[in-house]
């Protein structure tokens, strides 16, 4: 599957398909600090990503 | 995932409730928090005006959208910091927002006022940019919100941003600026207004959820300046603590608001207030620090 990461953007593979959670633990990434979408939908932990898809994986934290 | 209250498909986990919600619970949970922060610290009432300050962020525009659709009369904010494109793109965003839904703002731009971006002024001052531009923020919010004739200025603080800033005083055992750090500070002087914080019992995730659920476009992109800053630190070290123990950021933050209200009840502090001898403005010294900061701009320019 295509991941689309921000600061900075960029694009990444991960092998599918493949829960959420998985996805966000091969990258290293606290689930607290961040949203998928799929499309322009918001897609939850439990749910499974196909190898063929492509998620944004959207940061929630700001500086300010 | 199923959603706890209703069984249909849930599309968020709130771990820290230990709940999970389908999109119409969720957002009804979003807005009862929001009523129940306006309505229990007794933010503002229905026949009052509320300025928001809005950055065109996620957390400003959710704040914006949900006092306006629970029937407050509002009237968006903007300072626009004059931080190159990024400044350009946030201010498109509340534009673009406040025309869709018909909304009045004020733009207040730094550039047209002082000649100079956000930037430019902490670096001709040599302050970090992140501490003149609170500064900034600070006065020209109060001023504009004052001017209107609006008693209060409601920000987009949330509950991360709050435990973030309480863990920072802490590390630094800063007990006046613990004292400020509550989600209602009432107006210690006529010119004023009461500052309020109705998002502090909701998550950043859940706010950046609730407006891609809602389909508000807002600006996804990080301040320039913020790269690497405490901020981020602290909210990082907290979303750690997090994943390990859910609930701690939570805890954190709200049994400090309980111990806040026993203290303010014990000493009741107000600040000494008098006019800035510039400006007319409240400050605690005869020039308040918006004046110096632009008065030391105009002696470099
Ligand atoms: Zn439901
Ligand atoms: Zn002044």
């Amino acid at each position: 599957m295509k991941i689309l990461l921000h600061h900075p953007p960029r694009e990444v593979a991960v092998a599918g398909p493949k829960k959420v959670c998985q996805v966000l633990r091969e990258l290293e990434i606290l689930p607290d600090t961040v949203l998928v979408i799929r499309g322009d939908a918001l897609i939850a932990d439990d749910d499974v990503v196909g190898d063929d898809e492509t998620v944004e994986v959207r940061p929630v934290i700001s500086g300010g | 995932m199923r959603c706890r209250k209703c069984s249909a498909k849930a599309i968020i986990r709130l771990p820290r409730h230990n709940t999970a919600f389908c999109p119409a619970c969720f957002s009804e949970y979003v807005t009862d928090q929001i009523e129940r922060a306006i309505k229990s610290d007794r933010m503002f009432g229905r026949d009052e005006g509320v300025a928001v300050a809005v950055s065109g962020g996620k957390d400003s525009l959710v704040l914006w959208e949900i006092l306006s659709r629970l029937g407050y009369r509002t009237l968006g904010l903007h300072i626009d910091l004059g931080i190159g494109e990024y400044s350009e793109r946030s201010r498109k965003k509340v534009e673009a927002f406040a025309a869709g839904r018909g909304l009045p703002f004020v733009v207040h731009s730094l550039r047209e006022e002082h000649g100079a971006g956000l930037s430019e002024i902490a670096e001709g001052l040599r302050r970090p940019p992140c501490s003149a531009c609170g500064v900034v923020k600070r006065y020209n919010m109060n001023a504009i919100a004052f001017q209107h004739g609006m008693p209060v200025v409601a920000t987009g603080h949330n509950l991360d941003d709050e435990a973030a800033r309480l863990l920072g005083n802490v590390l630094h055992w800063q007990e006046d600026y613990l004292d400020k750090q509550s989600p209602v500070l009432p107006n210690s002087h006529p010119k004023l207004v009461r500052k309020v914080k109705p998002l502090y019992r909701l998550a950043e995730r859940e706010i950046a959820a609730w407006a891609v659920l809602q389909k508000i476009d807002y600006i996804v992109d990080e301040c320039p300046n913020s790269q690497g800053s405490k901020m981020l630190l602290y909210k990082d070290a907290l979303n750690r603590l997090e994943a390990a123990s859910p609930g701690t950021k939570h805890q954190f933050y709200f049994q400090f608001l309980d111990r806040q209200k026993t203290r303010a009840q014990a000493a009741p502090a107000e600040p000494d207030l008098r006019e800035c001898a510039s400006c007319g403005q409240p400050s605690t010294a005869e020039v308040c620090g918006y004046c110096k900061l632009v008065g030391t701009l105009k002696v470099l320019q």
